[in-house]
């Protein structure tokens, strides 16, 4: 595992983490567990834009959610610069890392107008006095591309792209290091889509910030990522550099979602995908590899053992028949992982 | 050339309200021929849908629709009764919804609304009707689909439900399907399996659709012909290949600059932008809608706005190639 010589600076990490919901089937069910995210590991390193991709119902919101705070995992841990986030200041936190999440309406409270809901944060930590709040606030609506008259709006006032603007403002007004966006864009239009995007990619630049970048559209990704993360049903199933990925993804599922992708290309019809069944209930996970019943590669060994996410110098890969020309290098003793651990 | 299945022009929807008219659908002219795929596309609130539902007679009371033709396969879909409009629907042309739930009666199974639907437009033995409901299942590619008869909407994934959806579009063999946003709240993967469904199926039952869709991957990689629509009017309408390759209407460029595309935008790179907000569409409507947002604006654009045509490729603007000549272009 070279990747464990590489100078790396992981701001935010998960340690083999797992969460559990326990959820209710029909009106009189028994609960049953829902495992949402399993022995999961993944590092966010400074500076970077990570995508994360995977189909929805993956886990991606939930890993989100654990990396801010906001739900605490059933088992593992998380640290952020290296020390357990439960061990740390929540506001201290809070002022480093801030979310931008998918829906600008629902997430913006409709009965305070728009420099209330930007300088919460700073209220909330005591930061400067009601004039220099104002001043701040002023100052990130100039940075997101908002005229200061919005001061006094409410959001039912706004578009989709300046309430998002708005969240995004909120985010930052912190000056926070790292900004975890589930699915920013996924409820705009296009023309807005862009403006945001390119915010984003110039606030990375401008404020060296670091991005988790939650889509599920994969061109956005590829042109905003610079490492990609892709997830099924609760586990990373392969990590590499964004233009390795897209050039040739290893795990078949990985190269499933490419496919899916329509790119405007009018001499290109749409693909036909070799997905045969469903995407399967997190509440009964399938054996051994969890993509394995809708995989054209799988065979027997698949469906009896997950394969163990093995890291090499180009990223991380759980697949017992990845695609690419060199096959993978397994670690000798954890490759065959125990049968009872994997289900 | 054959006659179109069906033509539609000057079609327009008025929405009366305290603070005037609100005019969401200005003057949509095109025809659909058998056999072809034809995508509306633009942005939210552009009248993609208000379009649709005035085709299939499902406009809501409150909105008023007019038209100078809107023909259908010969009949005069203008002066059709409620009851002749129904009869179509069941039968001839067929209406697929973003969110098949709800069109799907939650209380009831999937065999229910099938075979109901069957029995009442097809009056066939309810054996065979059942008989037929597996069939048109399995055509949309459900395994186990005789098992399936027994479940309830909600027991079913967000892509088996569109596959529902899609059966029962397909239970009269119409000769036209609206399908509108089908699979906009669809997953990528599921995405492309319906969307290659829905194209096979087309072509192999020689219909003609309606795709509206705010995505451009979909248009690029689904239809035969393109209709651009902003702000209640279609801007930009001709081939797929005459669209993407050579878009004439300023807001269709805008439009495909705005997305990533691979080999074309460079990673990281800033993608193109369209400033502004729709215009508000209460009241009167004078001169281009897209001017307040256009890069090639100019006095010109407040006054008539042409039709102009490239060997069928049509756009509105009035600029002779959609770009402003260079001595009179805007600040
Ligand atoms: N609060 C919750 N209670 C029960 N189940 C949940 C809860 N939140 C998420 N889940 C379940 O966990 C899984 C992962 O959800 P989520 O993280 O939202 O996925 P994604 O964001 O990738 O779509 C899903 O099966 C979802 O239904
Ligand atoms: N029943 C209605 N009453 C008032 N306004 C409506 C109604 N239906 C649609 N509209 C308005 O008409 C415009 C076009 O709507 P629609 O056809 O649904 O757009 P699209 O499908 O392109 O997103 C929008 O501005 C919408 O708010
Ligand atoms: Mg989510
Ligand atoms: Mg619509």
């Amino acid at each position: 595992m070279r990747n464990e010589t590489k100078a790396t600076n992981p701001v935010l990490e998960l340690k083999n983490v797992s969460k559990t919901y326990s959820v209710k089937q029909g009106l009189l069910g028994k609960s049953r567990p829902l495992t949402a995210l399993r022995d999961l590991s993944l590092r966010l390193e400074q500076g970077e834009v990570l995508g994360l991709v995977g189909e929805s119902g993956c886990g991606k919101s939930t890993l989100a959610k654990i990396l801010l705070g906001l739900e605490a995992p059933t088992s593992g841990e998380v640290l952020v610069d290296g020390a357990p986030l439960g061990s740390q200041d929540r506001l201290a936190l809070a002022r480093r890392i801030q979310p931008i999440f998918q829906d600008p309406y629902s997430s913006l409270n409709p009965r305070k107008t728009i420099a209330d809901i930007i300088s919460l944060p700073l209220r909330v930590h005591g930061i400067g006095d009601a004039a220099s709040q104002q001043a701040a606030v002023r100052e990130i609506l100039d940075v997101v591309g908002l005229p200061s008259r919005v001061m006094h709006t409410y959001p039912s006032q706004m578009s989709g792209g300046q309430r998002q603007r708005v969240a995004i403002a909120r985010a930052l007004v912190m000056k926070p290091d790292i900004v975890i966006c589930d699915e920013p864009t996924s409820a705009l239009d296009v023309s807005v889509q862009s403006q945001i995007l390119n915010l984003l990619a110039d606030l990375r630049r401008d404020l060296g910030l670091t991005y988790l970048f939650i889509s599920h559209n994969l061109a956005v990704v590829e042109h905003l990522a610079t490492r990609v993360a892709v997830m099924y049903l609760g586990r990373i199933v392969e990590e590499a550099e964004t233009e390795a990925l897209f050039d040739g993804a290893r795990h078949p599922y990985s190269e499933a979602l490419l496919t899916s992708v329509l790119t405007p290309d009018p001499s290109l019809g749409v693909p036909r995908m070799n997905l045969g069944a469903a995407y399967p209930n997190p509440i009964d996970p399938p054996s051994g590899c969890a993509f394995h019943p809708r995989c054209a590669k799988a065979t027997e060994a698949c469906a009896r053992q997950r394969p163990a996410p093995v890291v090499d110098e180009d990223g991380l890969i759980a697949c017992f028949h990845p695609n690419g020309m060199a096959p993978t290098r397994s670690r000798p003793a954890e490759a065959a992982p125990r049968l009872s651990a994997s289900v | 050339m054959t006659s179109p299945l069906l033509s539609v022009r000057n079609l327009k929807v008025d929405i009366p309200s305290g603070s005037g008219t609100l005019h969401p659908v200005r003057g949509i002219d095109f025809d659909l021929h058998r056999g072809e795929v034809l995508c509306v596309v633009g942005e939210s609130g552009s009248g993609k849908s208000l379009t649709s539902l005035s085709l299939m007679g499902l406009l809501g009371r409150t909105l008023e629709r007019s038209a100078d033709r809107m023909e259908f396969d010969g009949i005069n879909l203008l002066g059709a009764s409620g009851r002749q409009m129904r009869k179509l629907r069941g039968a001839r042309m067929a209406m697929i919804f973003q969110e098949p739930m709800t069109s799907l009666n939650p209380v009831y199974t999937i065999g229910d609304q099938l075979i109901e639907a069957l029995l009442l437009h097809r009056r066939m033995p309810r054996a065979q009707a059942r008989a037929r409901a597996v069939e048109l299942l399995e055509k949309v590619g459900i395994t186990a689909a005789a098992s399936r008869l027994g479940q309830y909407p909600h027991q079913l994934s967000g892509g088996l439900r569109q596959r529902v959806m899609i059966a029962m579009a397909l239970m009269c063999e119409p000769q036209m399907i609206i399908a509108d946003e089908p699979t906009t709240a669809l997953d990528v993967t599921i995405q492309a399996q319906i969307l290659r469904l829905l194209y096979d199926l087309v072509r192999e039952m020689d219909m003609a659709m309606i795709l509206i869709t705010h995505d451009l991957g979909v248009v690029a990689r689904v239809a035969d012909k393109v209709a651009v629509m902003y702000a209640g009017e279609l801007v930009e309408t001709g081939t797929v290949a005459e669209v993407f390759d050579q878009p004439l209407h300023p807001y269709t460029r805008g439009l495909l600059d705005c997305i990533p595309q691979p080999g074309k935008t460079g990673r990281g790179e800033p993608l193109g932008t369209i400033p502004g907000i729709v215009p508000s569409l209460v009241g009167q409507v004078d001169g281009c809608v897209f001017r307040t947002r256009c890069t090639q604006a100019g006095p010109a654009c407040l006054g008539p706005i042409p039709r102009r045509s490239r060997d069928g490729h049509l756009f509105r603007c009035v600029h002779t190639d959609g770009y402003a000549p260079a001595e009179t272009k805007a600040i």
